[in-house]
Formats: structure tokens, sequence, C-alpha cells
């Protein structure tokens, strides 16, 4: 995956928000990765070392939590977890689904001074 | 302190496609986003379709490649519109790309617009562009087992054009297994099987597609 445009995308964003609190510095950034996304967090963590570099995120901790795929089955409506190779409803057995969680990709909170 | 924010990382792409979407349907032209594998056949499926539509509609095609301007110089040659998006590394397009692509096309000219993506089952899912379907090539070469391998990609599809049949006789692939895997990630998915080589099939994605246009 392309993990370092994301990690810039995201850069982006702590650094918007932080200069509208006024922040001196970002001690840390609470990200939600949906496992659907298939992002790496090694890889984050990489890219974002280089890049915060000489920012006020420098050296920020990144806390990530992660959301495991969930759908809900349009035919019955039950919510089930999603599971590899298996995306039928453990009701009903069929596949029209709409994916509920597990997409997710974003900045939750960061912690500054 | 903590300073909550709660912003999606791809928000900004999600505006700027919900804005080239606009635009389009500002200017009638239904958008179609295609997406495979390297190699499955997009670009082949775009020069059968201008082939047999260009005398019914008026089609302009934005090409995307990492780098190299050889699917629009094709494409170019059918005479339709057409502009190249070199991506420059960038393993998909995004709304962004697409927006400045929006740019240089005549679009008062346009009433049906391609956008083949970069050759990829994974990244192109998480970046919507404004377009109206998602169509995805899946080829006999590469296997039966693709939508297991790329379940976000198949789910999001509006339909499957299956290329290459003109191969099943001399490549492993069990055609029901494929229908049973996509049918395992999104049972309403219709398959087209097709061969863009021997013109099998393409009517029925000629006829998908405009029905697809007529209803929108």
């Amino acid at each position: 995956m392309h993990e370092l445009a994301i990690t810039q995308s995201m850069l982006d964003i702590v650094l918007e928000q932080a200069e509208r609190a006024g922040a001196k510095k970002v001690g840390k950034i609470n990200l939600v990765v949906g496992e659907l996304t298939g992002f790496v967090e090694e890889c984050v963590k990489f890219y974002f070392g280089l890049l915060a570099e000489n920012t006020i995120a420098e050296g920020a901790n990144l806390n990530f939590t992660s959301v495991s795929p969930q759908a809900r089955c349009r035919s019955c409506d039950k919510v089930f977890e999603l599971k590899e190779y298996d995306w039928t409803c453990p009701k009903c057995g069929g596949s029209d689904i709409e994916i509920t969680a597990g997409r997710e990709l974003f900045v939750d909170s960061i912690d500054v001074e | 302190m903590e300073v909550k924010i709660l912003k999606n990382i791809l928000g900004a792409n999600d505006q700027i496609a919900e804005r080239n979407r606009m635009l389009l349907e500002q200017n009638n032209i239904f958008t179609v986003n295609i997406m495979s594998s390297p190699g499955a056949g997009k670009t082949s499926l775009i020069l059968q379709t201008i082939k047999r539509l260009k005398d019914k509609t008026r089609i302009g095609v934005i090409e995307g490649d990492v780098s190299s301007s050889i699917d629009a110089e094709v494409v170019g040659r059918e005479g339709v519109p057409v502009i190249q998006i070199n991506t420059g590394g960038s393993c998909h397009l995004d709304a962004n790309m697409v927006s400045n692509a929006l740019n240089n096309l005549p679009l008062t000219n346009i009433d049906l617009l391609f956008i083949e993506n970069v050759g990829n089952l994974i990244c192109p899912a998480s970046f919507a562009l404004g377009e109206h379907r998602r169509v995805i090539i899946s080829s006999i070469p590469e296997g039966d087992d693709k939508p297991f391998k790329y379940p976000v990609m198949f789910h999001d599809a509006d339909i499957v054009l299956l290329n290459k049949i003109d191969l099943l006789p001399y490549v492993k692939f069990d055609s029901d297994a494929f229908s049973r895997a996509l049918r395992s990630i999104n049972e309403k998915l219709e398959i087209i099987p097709a061969s863009c080589t021997s013109g099998e099939g393409i009517g029925e994605w000629l006829s998908w597609l405009l029905a697809q246009m007529g209803g929108s």
C-alpha cells in the first residue's frame, strides 16, 4: 500500500489541527485504522519518522486502534464479523452485504502541549 | 491536553470526488471507472467500446498510468478526446488528478467518459474519483480465486467483466469456482464473460453499459 502518501495526509491534518489549537508540540497521535484498508502500522511509523522531522510532531508517539471488519446483511439485517474467504451472512447465507466497519482511516485525536 | 480531531484521512479526496461528480452531472456525462490488474484488458475494452459506440454516443477517455502515454496514443487514434495522467509513482488515480484532467477535456462534447485506472486491484478501491459506476475486469490467465484475494475491490464493483475467455482451452480456470467466489463477496454482482480479441460477450457489455447510461 502507499503508506507514504497517507502518512503525509495524516501529518498535514495533525499539523493543521495542532496549529489551530495553538500547540507547541504534538506528543501523541491517536489513529483509527480499519483492517480492510490494508495499512501496515510499521510502514506508517517508518514514514512518519521521516516526514515529521523538523515539525512540531517530530518524535510523536503513534497509537493505532484497529477496527475489525463488520457487515450488515441487506437481506435479513444481521450484523456480523467479516471473515477471510467468507463474506456470506451466517444467518441467511446471502452475500448482499453492506460493509459497516473495517474501512476507517482517521485521526481520532492528538495530545499536545 | 487532548485535541479531538475525528478527521478522515481520505476526506480531502472524497470532497474532490464529490466536486468531480457534480461537474460531470452538470455536463450530463456518465462516468465509468475501469479497474483491473495490469494487462487484464482495460484499454482493449475501451477500444472495443469506442469502435462500436462512437457513432451513437460521444465518448471521452482519461487514461491513468505510472508513466508513458502508450494507452492515450492508442485511444487517441480512434478520434475521441483523451487525456493521459501520469501518476509518476502513485499506484492509483485520485480525485485531484481526475479533477485536473477534467479541466482539459471538452466536457460539453462528451456523453460517456471512461476513466482507465492504474493497473492495481488494491489501492484504487479506496479512492473515489467522482464516477457513476465501477467496472472490474478480471481475466482468465489471472486465475479463478481473485475475488477471495481482493474482496474489498470486488465488493465495490458494479459489474465484473471476465476477459480473455478465448484462452479458456489453454489455461487452468474454473468458471464455476470464480462465480462462487464472486457470489460469496457480493451476490448481486453480474459477470459478463467476454473476449476483447474475439468480440464474444462485448454485445452484452454494451447492453449493460447503455442500460446504465439510460437509467441514470
